[in-house]
């Protein structure tokens, strides 16, 4: 079966005026219909980059993006204006990404003006309901609404087109836990009524643990481990897995993974290391690590096949 | 002897009150955590025990006492000789905490030369060993240094060498690892941990982290929309909650529930001050009230202290 999204090769570099960063190096993966991937990776890693650049918003410097086997970077003008109305983004910071000029129902059927839409004002009055907006939250202002309540409004602008695929950036960093919990739940249910396939980019691992099917670690513009999301937090493979997951501190009364503190910072985006880009900072790097990269392959581990970017492990 | 006291303190606007009768105290090489979402009032408070204010938030009741001393009762002068002296603070955002025209080693060196009269070259030497004790590699190169040249950990470690410099009795951390990577976030937290324990400081930090407070504090203090509802020792606050908002706080956790599962919510929102009623405030989206709570419950119990009537454990 063709997957609703393929990404082969996606590779984003930035010029500046006296180096070139590579904010996404060579990121291959897909995403099934109705299926939600978990990228997570710290600042700096490429996670956003890839969330933009997927949709076209930041141009790929090289590589491929097919949704449903259609190349996106071959398509332009209405072709692509089409082809978009199924792909759409939610901002970490909702009030940065609404007019505050405008009534909720005009940010809320925006989309459907665009694209030439009919029955706007039934249109609207269901996108409220679906994210639990009161009926007449379409004739307020988005200063009139809390945090919560502004991310609930960007989505829903964002489920106008009725998407196949939503990319999420951050959804709920910006939001106090009791609310967080609010829209987590409403994503999930959305996810479930509407067969919403998603790229949930976050740097909150427990958050992306509960959402996701499978999960993609970045380090430094590439993914270095990708897998099933049980199977990846039990078992992290890669070294950057293992150090990332010990550091978030656990929920009162859990059990505690053993702490690997990381030593110094990321590499230089603008003049990364020819090895694994982690090798510096890894534990277990060997002599070759420094010197070869090693490519995202199946491999055999300890605890079975993992697709994971490591020279500790051989290809199975 | 405690270092901290602070009782009954209350801070309004002229419009409402922001923080109401909050009172906790901290002893020497104590961590405390003073846990609560935006708006319950955990900043403001830290920012009255070191009196700085915004001129439209005043004191309008309690005492905040500082090695016996109360704050209250210091002119301008006496309070500038206190804080980053013997009580250093470090805030959320490092970069806009740091000046940046001066470099890394100049505004270390300032609460030296200011508080301890060292002269500029003793004070550029403490601030390169301050450098080596936060864990920056090679401290004499980094004192040239300007902060947009230092990534986000790095610079966090800078603001805590620079609260450190004098080696105060008490530390204020207010979400010092918010803006951080989880990565870096582990690093500056075990930092603060060991100082405090080999400089036996007294620490305060501010949170909205609960996985946080659990693992590095000693005891904690949960606010809501304005008053400490529960406090009492870290580890016990979280294991078995007694208010019925913190038990709700950590069922909440997405770590806590089991993958794809609807989280259960609290439901509602955070009551604005001004609009937080007679009795518990919590009590609207509480999801086990009483008739009782119409009426302001005070806390109760000690160690482990809790304002509800109706508590879950």
């Amino acid at each position: 079966m063709t997957p609703l999204l393929e990404a082969r090769h996606l590779t984003v570099h930035y010029r500046t005026p006296t180096a070139t960063l590579r904010a996404l190096e060579d990121v291959s993966f897909t995403l099934a219909e109705s299926e939600v991937l978990g990228i997570v990776g710290e600042s700096g890693c490429g996670k956003s980059t890839l969330g933009r650049a997927v949709l076209r918003l930041t141009e790929p410097t090289a590589g491929e993006i097919l949704f449903q086997g259609q190349d996106l970077r071959a398509l332009s003008g209405a072709a692509l204006r089409r082809a978009r109305r199924e792909m759409q983004i939610v901002f970490q910071d909702p009030f940065g990404a609404l007019n505050p000029r405008h009534r909720v129902a005009t940010l809320i059927g925006e989309p459907l003006t665009i694209h030439g839409l009919p029955n706007r004002e039934q249109r609207v009055a269901e996108l409220l309901d679906l994210v639990g907006l009161p009926p007449d939250s379409g004739r307020r202002y988005i200063h009139e609404f809390s945090g919560g309540q502004r991310q609930r409004i960007a989505i829903a602008r964002a489920l106008a087109l009725s998407p196949k695929l939503l990319v999420a950036d951050e959804p709920v960093s910006a939001l106090d836990v009791s609310i967080q919990s609010q829209i987590i739940n409403l994503i999930a249910d959305l996810k479930r009524r509407l067969g919403l396939a998603m790229l949930f980019i976050s740097h909150d691992l427990s958050v992306v643990r509960h959402v996701s099917q499978r999960i993609a670690v970045m380090y430094l513009g590439r993914i270095v481990e990708i897998g099933p999301a049980a199977e990846l937090f039990d078992q992290p493979a890669h070294p950057y897995t293992q150090a990332l997951l010990s550091a978030v501190p656990q929920p009162p009364g859990a059990p505690r993974r053993e702490r690997i503190l990381l030593e110094g910072d990321l590499p230089d985006p603008t003049n990364p290391p020819p090895g694994c880009a982690f090798a510096a900072r890894c534990r277990h790097a060997l002599p070759g690590c420094s010197a070869t990269r090693p490519e995202l392959l199946r491999r055999a581990t300890p605890h079975g096949p993992r697709e994971t970017a490591c020279h500790l492990y051989e290809p199975a | 002897m405690n270092i901290l006291e602070v009782q009954g303190l209350t801070l309004a606007t002229s419009q409402a009150a922001l923080v109401e009768d909050v009172s906790f105290t901290l002893a020497p090489g104590e961590m405390l955590a003073l846990v609560g979402e935006s708006g319950c009032g955990k900043s403001v408070t830290a920012l009255a025990i070191m009196r700085l204010l915004a001129p439209a938030i005043s004191r309008t009741a309690g005492a905040i006492r500082f090695d016996g001393t109360d704050l209250a009762g210091l002119d301008d002068e006496a309070m500038r000789r206190l804080r980053g002296h013997r009580i250093g603070m470090i805030f959320q955002e490092p970069m806009t905490s740091l000046n940046p025209v001066f470099t890394i080693g100049e505004q270390i060196a300032e609460p030296l030369r200011l508080h301890l009269n060292l002269s500029a070259k003793q004070a550029l030497a403490r601030a390169a060993d301050l450098l080596d004790l936060v864990g920056l590699p090679t401290p004499t190169r980094q004192l040239a240094r300007y902060p947009h040249q230092l990534s986000g950990g790095q610079r966090q470690r800078v603001m805590i060498a620079a609260a450190l410099a004098c080696e105060p009795r008490l530390l204020i951390a207010d979400e010092p690892t918010t803006a951080l990577d989880v990565t870096v976030q582990a690093q500056i937290l075990a930092l603060i941990d060991r100082l405090r324990r080999q400089l036996d400081m007294a620490c305060l930090l501010i949170t909205h982290d609960l996985g946080v407070v659990a693992e590095y504090c000693d005891r904690a203090a949960v606010m809501y929309a304005g008053r400490i509802v529960e406090t009492g020792p870290a580890a016990e606050v979280f294991a078995t909650p007694r208010h019925r908002y913190t038990a709700a706080l950590v069922r909440t956790m997405p770590a806590r529930n089991p993958p794809g599962e609807r989280l259960p919510a609290i439901p509602g929102q955070v009551p604005p001050p001004g609009s937080r009623g007679q009795g518990c405030a919590f009590q609207p989206r509480c999801d086990a009230p009483v008739p009782r709570c119409a009426e302001r419950p005070s806390l109760a119990g000690a160690p482990h202290a809790a304002a509800c009537w109706n508590p879950a454990a």
